[in-house]
């Protein structure tokens, strides 16, 4: 099946998770990173059992902050 | 080497300081040639802590603003935050949260009557400034 992936169309085999995906994908830091599937959030528990299917768009988008605690 | 356009260091500016005691935040994109990184547009987000000692961006935007540089041929090059009333530099939170080693993290300063930008390098935690040039 065809899923694209950071805008890129590539194939994979069936029964894909999103967990599996960002393994093939060698996604660093995967633990900070939140993805989005056809434009919608995916709760980041779920990415095992969350299964895509042919012509998915997906992204990953990496957590952005940061913070400036009293005294620093 | 980083490069900034005069118009989007107004911009940050301008943002910055309408938001102020808040945190502003946003994204930076461009084109990278060789060690050299040019910013061709900057992008205001939504600090979703609203805080003045924090900052996380808005992730709806954020893949908005993915989607944006992906078609307009701009590859993702870091992000910018601001500083209202300490100076421009990471702070350890920034530094612990700041995950892409390839990224420029770039904070401005409003502690001062003048503003200052500067852009950094994390990397193991450590920050490192980069050259910076605002054209």
């Amino acid at each position: 099946m065809n899923i694209t992936v950071a805008g890129v169309k590539k194939e994979f085999e069936d029964g894909l998770t999103v967990a599996k995906l960002i393994e093939l994908e060698n996604v660093e830091t995967p633990e900070y990173v939140t993805v989005t599937v056809n434009d919608e959030f995916v709760e980041s528990g779920t990415f095992a059992e969350t299964a895509l299917k042919d012509g998915d768009t997906v992204e990953f988008l990496y957590f952005m902050g940061g913070g400036q605690p009293h005294g620093n | 080497m980083i490069r900034l356009h005069k118009e989007d260091y107004e911009k940050i500016l301008a943002h910055a300081r309408k938001e102020a005691p808040v945190e502003a935040c946003g994204l930076i994109a461009g084109r990278i040639d060789g060690s050299d990184k040019y910013i061709e547009k900057v992008y205001i987000l939504t600090n979703v802590d609203h805080a003045e000692e924090h900052f996380t961006l808005d992730p709806k935007e954020q893949l908005a603003s993915v989607k944006d540089m992906r078609a307009n041929g701009l590859v993702p090059l870091g992000n910018w935050h601001s500083h209202p009333v300490s100076p421009s530099r990471p702070s350890d939170e920034d530094k612990r949260l700041a995950y892409d080693s390839k990224a420029s993290y770039m904070i401005l300063s409003l502690m001062e009557e003048e503003p200052v930008l500067n852009s950094f390098h994390v990397e193991n935690n450590e920050a490192t400034k980069e050259e910076l040039v605002i054209e």
